[in-house]
This record gives structure tokens, sequence and C-alpha cells, in this order.
């Protein structure tokens, strides 16, 4: 039973409203120029393929359900413990049957990544390992206990030879590689095919026309980025089969299906708070432009104050405040999931109450330099209605600025949001962030040996997305920059 | 000519290609020119003809991926363009200076204008630290520069536009150099500082012996100022001449359209000369003449054989298939007899009247935007427009005639008087009462590149006051008219899909006439409509006004400070000094006996395109002072030549003349 969360609800409307620019931008040339310029250009292509692959993650994980748990297991097995594919199958089976769902709030992602959520170990252990970290009394056969590094529950438990795990890695490199090129050179063939049946031309002189880099569209830039993120992925996930690549944390979870977990929270703090700020930026920001006088004032007073309280002070308050409320009215959500769910959404809005500010002043400098235009005194000499003149004068003019500032306040956010959580005033404890991965690993930190790779996974997954927006977003403000667009 | 300063042979520049093209954009081919000692050489032709390009290929001085493929530019005996960059730093305002169009974005604003000019001496004088001070002074002096040991010590923002100019001057200068490149030095600055400036340039060049490369477009600084000339046309030279010999009988044709161009008060009763199309785009090879395709008398040859040089006379050459055969016989331009005739006729009922109109602009500073003084941009202004005629308003930059325009139009709300329409007072009405009127009076603007929407289409630009003030809210009924109109203007209706830019200068004007003609008004306020167009473009808008004008009887109030437009197009003038009109009458009256100091001074600083001609100009002292803080009395007294005592003691009355002109200035007699 799908389960739509309001942020996952959220997520829809940022892709329909995205998809209607696309749509506009598709109709309008003054759009489709730079959008076209983006495209060409290698740097935001390869951007693009590696935010692609990090958006693919994140939507897959916003799509939730109920799993659907079978009678019988149910009652043998821990609910907690049912296995997705298990009750579909089970579903089919017992079609007439009534359906009976799981409290339990599951991702596709988690279906698809179950076999890493549900390979626990007891608690710390190193990428790689068939031991644990820590030093604990085992069991001997002949009933003495002996302090040692027990093994792995799951992590090479496959192995009948430890001393064969660098063999056996190597094998599986090579495998999930051959896999990944596999699968990309299917895809490949499958755009080459386009792109020639676009050209005209043959599948060969296609081919030779995009290994040339003859084509407007650097496709060879796409298909080399394409090339190494599916090896990297098919080889993670065969390594993953059998080992935790990157480890597990304190309780024993893998940090690879953490970090993976992760990215929809970063998505999330770095996309709908734009979603949530705009309309207060832009629709504050050309009023106090357009119209100056009393509401220029007015509008000004208000984000000169927003913008003297401490944004982090505002935020906690807001978050502690929230908190309580949930304490209070635990009955009100059905899970943990949705309270955690339903915090992530109020740290997007006050994220978005803080930052909405530095947008507005751009917007009001724009719109105070654009309504002593020419258009819009032509326009006025008309008699055009002010809303008109603001809908049809104004923000078409100003768009590029707001396209600018949210692609650029994009990765300002994901790292804003690990910032917090390492503050405790972030994202629930329960949900999976990399601020959260930081936090929890800050204290493991100080161990001797050094349990460090919660957060290097929390930092290369988080470095790798805000690295791709920046070059990403580099690329559309040159696009979109007037001024830039002269000097070419 | 073996005693050429300067010689230039066969110089080709190429620009990369622009965008969506293919191949590189040829902006100067086979330029070859020379100037001597001591000489003014003027380079001359609308935008896009390759001017600016040539005077920066001698500087070396081409924008990005700008190279020069071929030629030789010999200063002296040294070919430039052999040498090394640090050798060419050194002839850079050593040997060379250059001056630019836009003196307030050439001077850095946090320098003062003593650091700046001292930088330039530094550099190129080699003189002990001691003697640059003195040396600063000595140039400011010698730009005319009063004061000039106060004067090197402010901010370029200090100065006014005609000053930093000046500055400009100084730093050239600092360099002692043999040849000047002055890149439309006076096309930003109003007609009495320009006529300050070139009389500097003058005056600089006779005392050093320094010759000048004079780049303009515009035909009246050429006759006052230059000794030969080049005609630039597409990328090429056409045409070479003494300047004597190019205003008797210019020889190429492109030059002697745009002589035909020029708007005079004898050409008033026709229509003026214009060339058809537009300067062909740059980067293609050319097979025969470039300005076949516009030319009025091109033959079949001219379209397949590349001119060379011919000689049309002693000191003139020519790039002209029509001079091989001897002299050819231009068509005199037909002496039209100005017919007052029909436009004598003027309904003795005002169609608008402002009636001491003021518009002040508060000056608030402090934490509460507490009003410490005002902007007297408009101080009270009386005018009356008739329909079919127009009415001029002449005036310096500063002046307040672009903010009396918005106040007629209420854009600008008026702070005091009234401006009486069809029975009403529109400074009086709410603007939701003011929407009808809307209709009736409307605007054009100077810069045809602002004043259009650069997101819209053309259809939705010219129509959206038909939508908007519901005359045709149907797409399909809106859509007809505009085409009506665009045909009505000379766009033609394939026009209606495209966007703004993919128009020229011309076209686009074209465009806003279209968009204001759409709510059929019957005043149209013409701020500059053509102070940014070529002067063949500029023709044809002129035509084009006049014929509507004489069609549907509209009523113009052109605001501009172009003499040789308003004797063309007017009917009346009236002259503003600081927010007030210091003289008011009949354009005949007005331009051929100006009565006010400063009418006479202003028409006495208009260069004429016609070196016979010549005339004392009467010099103005300094500037115009600030509108927020006006001189005491008749605000023209402290540069007025005739001043005398009692100027200062009270604004003067308005005195009406026998001629029935008015004139406010207590030194004309009543009689």
């Amino acid at each position: 039973m799908p389960v739509i969360l309001t942020t996952d609800a959220l997520i829809f409307l940022l892709i329909a409203v995205a998809l209607g620019y696309g749509v506009y931008a598709a109709q309008h040339e003054h759009l489709r120029a730079p959008w076209r310029s983006v495209a060409r250009s290698r740097v935001g292509v390869a951007a693009l393929v590696v935010i692609g692959c990090y958006v693919l993650i994140g939507l897959l994980d916003s799509m939730h359900f109920h799993p659907r748990v079978e009678p019988v297991a149910a009652s043998s097995a821990a609910p907690a413990a049912t296995d997705a594919a298990r009750a579909d199958a089970g579903g089919a089976a017992a079609a007439p049957m009534e359906a009976r769902y799981s409290t339990q709030v599951l991702s596709v992602l988690d279906v698809i990544l179950s076999g890493l959520r549900e390979r626990q170990e007891k608690t710390f252990s190193a990428p790689f390992a068939t031991h644990l970290f820590v030093k604990e009394p085992i069991e001997q056969p002949d009933g003495s206990i002996v302090r040692g590094y027990p093994p792995l529950e799951h992590g090479g438990a496959h192995l009948k030879d430890p001393s064969r795990r660098g063999f056996d890695i190597a094998v599986r490199t090579v495998l999930g590689a051959i896999k990944g090129l596999l699968v990309w050179m299917a895809l490949t063939a499958g755009l080459v095919w386009l792109v020639a049946h676009a050209r005209g031309e043959t599948f060969n002189d296609g081919a030779s026309a995009i290994w040339q880099a003859r084509t407007t569209v650097p496709w060879r830039v796409l298909l080399l980025t394409l090339a190494v993120m599916l090896v990297l992925g098919f080889v993670a996930a065969e390594l993953a089969a059998g080992y935790h690549i990157l480890g597990t944390d304190k309780v024993g979870e893998d940090v690879f299906y953490q970090s993976l977990k992760s990215i929809r929270t970063g998505l999330v703090i770095g996309t709908l708070t734009t979603l949530v700020m705009l309309p207060a930026a832009v629709i504050l920001g050309i009023m106090a432009g357009y119209f100056r006088g009393l509401t220029d004032d007015i509008i000004q007073y208000l984000y000169t104050t927003l913008n003297s309280i401490p944004g982090v002070l505002l935020i906690a308050a807001a978050i502690l405040m929230l908190q309580v409320y949930m304490t209070n009215n635990a009955d009100q959500f059905a899970s943990l999931v949705e309270r955690a769910d339903l915090r992530l959404l109020f740290l997007c809005i006050i994220l978005g109450v803080t930052s909405w500010t530095g947008l507005c002043r751009l917007l009001r400098g724009e719109s105070l330099k654009l309504r002593e235009q020419d258009y819009v005194q032509a326009a006025s000499a008309l008699g055009v209605r002010h809303g008109t003149i603001i809908s049809r004068h104004i923000l078409p003019n100003v768009l590029h600025i707001v396209m600018i500032t949210v692609v650029l306040d994009f990765s300002g956010l994901v790292l804003a949001e690990a910032v917090l959580s390492y503050v405790n005033i972030g994202v629930d404890p329960t949900m999976n962030s990399w601020g959260n991965m930081i936090n929890s690993a800050r204290l493991e930190l100080a161990r001797e040996p050094i349990v460090w790779w919660s957060l290097a996974a929390a930092f290369v997954f988080m470095f790798t997305l805000v690295l791709a927006a920046n070059l990403f977003a580099d690329v559309v403000r040159d696009a979109f920059d007037p001024r830039l667009a002269r000097v070419r | 000519m073996t005693n050429a300063l300067l010689e230039v042979t066969g110089l080709t520049t190429e620009l990369p290609p622009s965008r969506g093209g293919e191949r590189p954009v040829r902006v100067c081919d086979d330029v070859g020119f020379s100037i001597r000692p001591g000489e003014t050489v003027a380079l001359l032709g609308e935008s896009g003809c390759g001017k600016s390009m040539t005077a920066l290929s001698l500087m070396r001085l081409l924008p990005l991926g700008g190279r020069i493929a071929a030629g030789s530019v010999c200063l002296g005996d040294q070919d430039l363009l052999r040498l090394t960059e640090r050798d060419m730093r050194r002839i850079r305002g050593g040997r060379m200076g250059m001056i630019f169009q836009e003196p307030q974005t050439s001077l850095n604003p946090v320098l003062t204008v003593g650091a700046q000019i001292a930088e330039a001496v530094r550099v190129h004088a080699g003189m002990p630290r001691a003697g640059i001070g003195a040396r600063v002074v000595e140039l400011l002096r010698a730009v005319g520069i009063p004061d000039p040991e106060r004067r090197a010590e402010e901010y370029p923002h200090q100065l006014s536009g005609g000053m930093k100019q000046r500055i400009m001057v100084a730093m050239a200068l600092a360099g002692d150099p043999e040849l000047l490149i002055a890149d439309e030095p006076t096309t930003a600055l109003d007609v009495t500082i320009q006529a300050q400036v070139l009389q500097l340039l003058k005056g600089v060049q006779r005392e050093r012996g320094m010759a000048v490369l004079l780049i303009t477009h515009d035909l009246g600084v050429v006759a006052e100022t230059a000794d030969r000339l080049a005609v630039m046309y597409a990328g090429q030279i056409v045409e070479q001449a003494s300047v004597a010999a190019f205003f008797a009988g210019p020889a190429h044709p492109y030059s002697r359209k745009l002589l035909e161009s020029l708007p005079a008060a004898d050409k008033r009763a026709g229509a003026l000369a214009v060339i058809p199309g537009r300067v062909p785009p740059l980067d293609q090879d050319f097979t025969g003449c470039r300005f076949a395709p516009r030319c009025f008398r091109a033959m079949e040859r001219c379209h397949d054989t590349v001119p060379g040089w011919l000689d049309a006379g002693a000191e003139q050459r020519v790039r002209c298939l029509l001079w091989e055969a001897g002299t050819p016989t231009f068509a005199p331009v037909a002496a039209q007899q100005a017919t007052d005739g029909e436009e004598a006729a003027a309904s003795a009922d005002a169609l608008l009247s402002t009636d001491d109109l003021k518009i002040h602009f508060p000056i608030r500073r402090g934490l509460f935007k507490r009003t410490v003084g005002h902007v007297k941009a408009v101080d009270g202004l009386d005018l009356a427009l008739y329909a079919g005629r127009t009415l001029a308003l002449v005036g310096e930059s500063g002046c307040g005639k672009t903010t009396a325009g918005k106040g007629i139009l209420q854009l600008a709300r008026p702070t005091a008087g009234a401006v009486h329409y069809d029975g009403v007072d529109l400074s009086r009405l709410k603007p939701a009462r003011l929407r009808p009127y809307r209709k009736d009076l409307q605007v054009i603007f100077q810069d045809p590149f602002a004043s259009m929407n650069p997101r819209m289409l053309v259809e939705d630009i010219v129509g959206e006051g038909l939508q908007a003030l519901g005359i045709a809210p149907g797409r399909a009924e809106r859509r007809q008219r505009v085409a009506a109109l665009l045909e009505q203007v000379g766009i033609g209706e394939q026009a209606l899909g495209r966007y703004p830019h993919e128009f020229s200068g011309g076209q686009r004007q074209r465009i806003c006439i279209a968009r204001a003609l759409a709510v059929e008004p019957r005043l149209i306020v013409c701020d500059e409509p053509t102070s940014a167009l070529d002067v063949s473009v500029q023709a044809q808008i002129l035509n084009l006004l006049k014929r509507l004008q004489q069609e549907l009887g509209l009523a113009y109030l052109f605001i501009t400070h172009d003499i040789s437009v308003v004797s063309y197009l007017a009917h009346e003038v009236a002259v503003m000094y600081l927010g007030r009109i210091v003289e008011r009458g009949s354009t005949a009256q007005i331009l051929g006996e100006p009565r006010h100091p400063y009418t006479k001074a202003l028409l006495s600083a208009v260069p004429v395109a016609d070196p016979e001609r010549q005339r004392d100009i009467i010099r103005l002292e300094g500037d115009m002072p600030s509108p927020a803080n006006p001189p005491a009395g008749c605000h023209f007294h402290p540069r007025c030549p005739e001043a005398i005592e009692d100027c200062a003691a009270a604004y003067p009355d308005e005195r009406r003349l026998a001629d029935g002109r008015t004139v406010r200035c207590i030194r004309v007699q009543t009689d």
C-alpha cells in the first residue's frame, strides 16, 4: 500500500514545477538558448550525469509504501524483519485473502537494498573486514572463553578461507566492472543509434562523430562519465553482496547503506527549501523594487530584521519547539518515519525562512532598475495594469537571477544540513543523513585505532554531490548571466 | 606623401565569428590612408562600418580573438605591427595617444584625476618624481581647466562630462604624442560642451603640431575640424578627399546619400533621402562593390567587379566604377521650395496645454529620510500642443526636457501645475480615472534597444496596448491589427513572431512607433527618437514620423538636442534651460534670429556640415548648474555673456515680442 509522506508530495510537486518550467522554457527562445549552451558545456554535462545518479537514488527513496505482510509469515517472523520480496511473493499466492499491511514504511530503494539493510552486525567493523573491530569474549568449541575478534555474521561470511579475501575481492571487482561495462555498452548503443538517427547518418558515422567530439552536445563526455558511474555502481553492488564495503557503525548497520539513504535527505533539504523560499523572495523582492515607497520600506525592514537574528538560533528554537510538540502529541504520528519526515519538512521551512532574504534583496535591486526601463514606462503609458507589468515585463527579466540563485544555493543548503545535524538541531536522529553520520562518528574519532569510515563515507558522498552541483551552478550562471553572454 | 607621419597600407583585421557564424568577421579590409604631421584626418562612417576597429588596430588593442591579418602601419619609420608588445606599450600613450567616446567610464572613480594624469606622466615622460606634480598642473592648464591645482585633487565624480573629456585629453597629451586618435570624442557631450572640446583639440593641435585621427559619424564635426577625410563603408574606405572637395561634391554614391539624408530647414517640404537596406554582414567574401545592393546608381558590373581606386579630382579618390568613364553626373538635389501653406493651418484650440507645470524630486537624507531639498527638474512649464503640429523642446542634457515629457504623459506625476487635456486636468486624476486618457497620449523613446522587452515577441509588444486598454481583446483581431500597423510603419507582418533582438536599431524604432500608434493616439511625445540612430536611418524615421503626422493629424512633442532635426520637422520650438522655457516661438523665428542669449549660444555651437560657412561660436563658460540649487535670479546669468547686475535680482518675466514669440530675458527689448 503506497504511503505518501509530506516531503514526497512536495518532491513530486517540485518535479511537476520543473517539468512545467521545462515546457515553458522550450517555447521561449530566451530561456531555451542558455539551457542549450548548458547542454553544450562539457563540465555541465558531466556534472549533470553525476547529479542525475543522485537524483535517481533520491527519487527511488521517495516512493514509500507499507509492505504487505503474509499472514502465515507474520505470525512466525517478526514484522520488522519482513522481506518485501517475500511479501510480494506471498501476496501473489494469497490473492483471495484479505491483504494485511505492516505498519513499517519502506521505500523502493529499501527494497532494492534489502540485502544491505538486513545484514546487520553486532557493532563496528572496518571496510571489507571479516571480523569485528572490537575484541569480545568468544566461546570456543571446547567451551573455554577467549577474548578475540569474532568473525562477522555477514561480512565475508561466504569465504571458506579468510586468507583468500583479496582474491575474492579482485574477482568480484572485475565481475562488477564487466557487468557495468555491458550495461554501459547497451546504453551507448541506444544513444548512438538515437544520435545517428537525428543526424541522418549511419550507426557507424554517428559513433565516430560522437567519439571524435564532432557533435554539438558533448555526448562523449556524457558517455565517459556514465561509464565511470556505472562501473563504480556495479562494482560496489557486486562487492556489497559479500562485504560491508564501507564498514559498519556502532550498532552494526552498514555504512554504505546509510550513505545511500542519506542522499534523499540531502536532496530534499537542497531543493524543498528553495521551493519554500522562492514565492516569498520573488513576490516580496519584486514588489519592493517595483512599488517602492512604503511597500519598499516595510519589506526592507522585514528582511533587515530577519537577517539580524542569528540563523542558527532561530533554527534551534523552531526545532526544539517542534520536538516538544511531537513528544506531547505522539499519538498523531502513525510511525517514526512520519515523525522524522515532519521534522525534515520543518527544517526545510525554517531554513527557507532564514535564507530568502538574499534573493529578495537581489530581486529588489533588479526590479528597481527594470521599472525605469523604457519598456516598462511604455507599458504604463499604454495603461497596462501593475499586475500585468510585473508578470509580463519584470518577472521574465529577473528569472535568470532566480535560476542562478537556486542552483548556487543548493550546495550551500546540503552543507548546512550537515552542520545543523552535527549540532543536533538538524534532521531527526532516526533519519539517515550525512550530518547524522558525521555526528555519530565524531566520538569515534577519538578511539585508538580510529574509526574513520563513517566520516569518510559521508564526506565522499557529500563532496561528490556538492562538487557536481557547484560545477553545474557555474555553467548555469555563465549561460544565464547577460553580462557574460556579451563577452563571448 | 613620403613625409607622412602615419602610413597605413592594406590593413586587414579579423574578429572571431559572431555567435552562430562560422567565418571570421573582417572588420577592416584593405584599409589604407596616411596622416601628415599637424594634420587632422577624419574617419567617417555609420556604426558597424569598422571605424573604431581601425583605430584599435592601429593601437594594437583589438578585443580578444581579434587579429591583424595583413597590412602595415608605419609611424614614422617604425612598423608598429612588427614591434614587440613591450615596445608597443611605449608607443601607446607615448608617440600615439588615444581618447575615447565615453569620458564617464574612462576614468577610475576611486583615484583623483591628478593621480591618473600623473600615472600617464610617470610612464612616458620618465621625469623625476618631484617634477610630476608641476607637469600635471601644466597639462591641466593646457586643456583649459580653471584652477588646475585644486582640480588635480578632485575625483572624477566631482567633474562634469566636459571636464572629464578634458582630463582624458590631458592624459593623452602626457606623453607628448605625435598622433592623437580621438574615437568619437564628443558624441556623448552636449553641443555647447562639444564646441568647447573641439576648440580645445584644435588649439592643442596647433600649439604642438600634433596630427589627429578623428573618428566620427557627425558630418558637421568633420566639416569644422578636419583637413582631410576618409569615408568608411562595410570595413573598407570608399572615398578619400580633402574636406573642401568632399563637401563641394562627394564622389561616392554612399557619401552623396549621407549628405543628402542630413535633415535641414531647406528640406522641410519633402522627404529626406534615404539609403535602403543595411550594412551587409562582414563575414562574407564580397565579389563586387559592397555598396551595390543599396546603391541608387548601381550598374550590372557593380555586382561582380570589385572597384579599385579611381581619381575623382585633384584631392579626391574613390572606389566606384562610375568614375571609370570620367566624371559622372549626379542629378542635383531638387531644391525643394518650402511650402508652408499646408503647415500653417494651426487650429485655434490647443489639444493639450500645460499650465505652470512643476516636477520636483525630493532629496532625502539621513536615517528618517528627511527631505532636505528638491531637484527642480521642471519648474513652471507652459506649453500648448496643437493637432497636426510639432513642438520641439530643445535643450542640453539635464535641463529637464525628458522629465517634462514624462510629466505630460503622467509617467512622472507633477508636483504642481496642471496638464489640461480634453477639458480635464490630467495631473489631478487618480490612476484608475487616468487610464481612458492613456490611449490618446503615447511615447517613443530614445534608445530602441531598451524600449522593448527582450523577452516578448513583436506581436505581443505592439499588441500590448490593444490588450491592456481592451481595444482589441480577441487574439485573432489583435493579430490582424498589429499586422496592419507593422505594414504601416514599413516593417511587414513577417515580423510578428520574432524577437526584438533580431532587428536593427531603425527597425526597432519603427516597431516602437507601431506600438504607440496601435492605440490610435492624438499626441505622441517623441523623446529623442533618432539620436541613437545613424544619419541614413534617422532620415527614414523622420520621414515616417512626418508622413504619419500628415496622414493621421498627430500632435508631436519632439524632445531633442539636435537642431538640424528641429529645423526639418518642427513647427514651433521651445528652448529649455534648467527646468524653464527661456524662449518660445516658431521654428523660423527661433532658428533664424534667436533673441535669448542662451538660444544664441546653443545655436552657434551646432556644427554645420558646410566648411564654407564660418560662424562665431559663443563660448559658454562652465557647465549647467545643478537643478537642485539653481542660481538666484535668471538661472542663466552666471554663464551669460550679456548679463548685467539686474539679472541676478529676480527670474525674468515672460515677454511677448512683436513677432509673437515669448522670451524670458530682461535684456531683450519688447518693441
